[in-house]
């Protein structure tokens, strides 16, 4: 098998990135405005397995987080034009960390089943407060007629409303939200949060504060997931109850484990996959849902380890890359394919996982 | 006599009716090993439990140093120099030696929610986590997957790991179980070096090691204390050998 060098990496990465971004000028819009929402999704399913992955956490309100701050863009977009981008994203992602917070700070005290149950009924209130009540349009949802506008000092910087520059913002908050979730994951947070995902009583007795790291890891990761669901519904011009419900949240948690947990790119693959996936069959099938549930189930058992697995054959091995970083023994450039093989842990949740993964 | 480094007063434990730990006093002292043993089931793995916060008590009270930490977590416990390692090996098997204790020593900086930055760049947290790497006699293994290693050698990280977070007192609930003649040896004379400087606390069924390190004993059953003091003392005492020759075979 060969293995990509570093350095070719690099430039893969680079090349795609170059591709990513010429898509608009190259592309019909129809596909623009797909590429956009697939990389929404990414960045929900992304941001969910900070959650789901690093913190061994299964959690089933993702998309109410996803919806609130959709809402919350609903709420502050006048009758007349767009709201203000620098006003009504920090306030969409602040109501969502509060709610977060208080959702977090509730939930976080149960474990496993039951941490998925309290997570659901979270879920489903704040899927029902908008369903059931006068909020926002009730079941029928509410329009945004304008997108929001980025201004400096009064002058329109980027027109929102054209979906090239909407594209080239969600790539660019995509890559911004990569880049942050894989200094996080390999940050002294993301190793305390991932030895609390693998044996929490050790974690404990190390002097971890595992309750606070779980839960700044659930208010950040709603946060991400709130930026998708601001730029979601701006995108859409519409904000409906469903973009809250538990249908949504599963389907982000189908893309985390279909693209793999144990890195930061692979749920965004995950989330490609599926909605790649979704469109090519409903446009050729009629029972398109039920070939969709068969190739899932066939991934999943050919690739335990998510889509993302298939990268790794070509991907450097660890120790390729010059000497190892300070700190790390010199003796120890272990195999990343031994490291990924299965850990007993004593965390049944951890089972599946090698720890300590990045990237 | 020295400084008492960590004192149990009257600790009771209940489980519904049982009585786990009942009205358990006990001190660690400075530069000692104190041994408890007894029976299984008499209370020793739920007294180290209690002492470390991994189970709240009932009554009594818990004191490190001349503080009162009954009521604190584990987290703010280790936080506060009680170091523990437990019955069953709890290291983290897919990571190397030298990233299992960076890990603990990590906990230790205090920095556990700092998110800029990566770890393997905290010169301090490095070098505490080589320090505690080098007291364990683990240096040719630093770049070992922990799974890789023996038995002996993963007890062995798991005390690297307490050592690392800096502990005041130390806690080990059998470090010997499960280990050859050659690591207990090992294990033995690592142990005895642990009490330089702190406080230890030893659970342990065999009783060469027990009477190899103990500087003081105390013996459990039924969550009791029956004996408690110098350890050839213990062993003449009559309500010991009653214990220990009466339902169960002497623990050796």
């Amino acid at each position: 098998m060969i293995r990509l060098h570093p350095t070719m990496l690099r430039g893969l990465v680079a090349l795609t990135l170059i591709a990513a971004a010429a898509l608009p000028l190259l592309a019909p819009n129809y596909y623009v405005q797909f590429a956009s929402k697939a990389m929404l999704m990414g960045m929900v399913a992304l941001s969910l397995n900070l959650v789901v992955g690093y913190g061994g956490l299964v959690s089933l309100c993702h998309a109410a987080f996803f919806g609130l701050a959709g809402y919350m863009l609903g709420f502050m977009t006048p009758e007349s034009g767009g709201a203000s981008f620098w006003l009504s994203l920090p306030v969409a992602l602040l109501a969502v960390a509060v709610v977060a917070a208080i959702i977090g700070a509730l939930s976080l005290r149960t474990r496993g089943i039951y941490f998925i149950m309290v997570t659901l009924a979270f879920g489903e209130m704040l899927f029902y407060l908008f369903h059931d009540t006068k909020i926002g349009g009730g079941s029928d949802g509410m329009y945004i007629y304008f997108k929001p506008e980025i201004a400096l000092a009064g002058f329109p910087l980027i027109d929102l409303e054209k979906s090239s520059n909407f594209y080239w913002l969600v790539l660019a908050m995509l890559v911004g939200a990569i880049l942050l979730m894989t200094a996080i994951v390999k940050s002294p947070f993301g190793h305390a949060l991932q030895a609390a995902r693998d044996n929490e009583k050790r974690a404990l007795s190390l002097g971890f504060p595992v309750f606070r790291l779980r839960l700044v890891a659930f208010v950040v990761s709603a946060v991400i997931a709130g930026l998708a669901g601001y730029l979601s519904a701006a995108q859409f011009g519409f904000v409906a109850p469903q973009m809250l419900g538990w249908h949504l949240s599963a389907t982000v948690l189908v893309m985390v484990v279909l693209g793999g947990m144990s890195s930061v790119l692979g749920p965004v693959i995950g989330a490609f996959a599926l909605i790649g996936l979704e469109e090519i069959l409903k446009s050729s099938f009629e029972h398109w849902k039920l070939i969709k549930g068969l190739i899932i189930i066939a991934i999943v058992f050919a690739l335990p380890g998510g889509i993302r697995q298939l990268a790794e054959l070509v991907l450097p091995r660890r120790g390729d890359e010059g000497p190892p970083a300070a700190g790390t023994p010199a003796d120890g450039t272990p195999d990343p394919a031994i490291r990924r093989a299965e850990a007993p842990g004593t965390n049944p949740q951890a089972q599946t996982r090698g720890e300590f993964q990045h990237v | 006599m020295s400084e008492i480094m960590m004192e149990a007063r009257s600790l009771h434990r209940r489980f519904g009716g049982l009585r786990a730990v009942s009205d358990v006093s006990l001190a660690i002292y400075r530069n000692e090993v104190h041994a408890v043993i007894g029976p299984n089931g008499a209370g020793k793995s739920t007294l180290i439990n209690l002492l470390s916060g991994d189970i709240p008590v009932s009554e009594g009270e818990v004191r490190l140093g001349d503080r009162e930490i009954t009521g604190l977590k584990p987290n703010l416990r280790a936080m506060a120099g009680v170091g523990r390692s437990y019955q069953k090996t709890t290291i983290f098997m897919g990571s190397t030696v030298f990233e299992n204790v960076r890990l603990a020593a990590q906990a230790k900086s205090g920095h556990a929610l700092r998110m800029l930055g990566a770890v393997q760049h905290d010169d301090a947290v490095n070098e505490a986590a080589r320090a505690a790497i080098v007291a364990t006699g683990l240096q040719a293994r630093s770049g070992t997957i922990a799974r890789f290693m023996s038995h002996g050698e993963q007890r062995q990280l798991e005390i690297a790991m307490v050592l690392a977070t800096d502990p005041k007192v130390i806690l080990l609930d059998e470090p010997l179980a499960g280990m050859g003649q050659a690591e207990a040896l090992r294990m033995i004379a690592l142990i005895r070096s642990l009490k330089q400087d702190r406080g230890v606390l030893l659970v342990e069924h065999d009783m060469d090691a027990v009477f190899a390190l103990a500087d003081r004993l105390t013996v459990m059953a039924d969550g009791k204390v029956i004996a408690s003091g110098l350890p050839d003392d213990v062993r003449n005492h009559p309500a010991v050998r009653a214990a220990y020759l009466g339902d169960h075979e002497v623990a050796a």
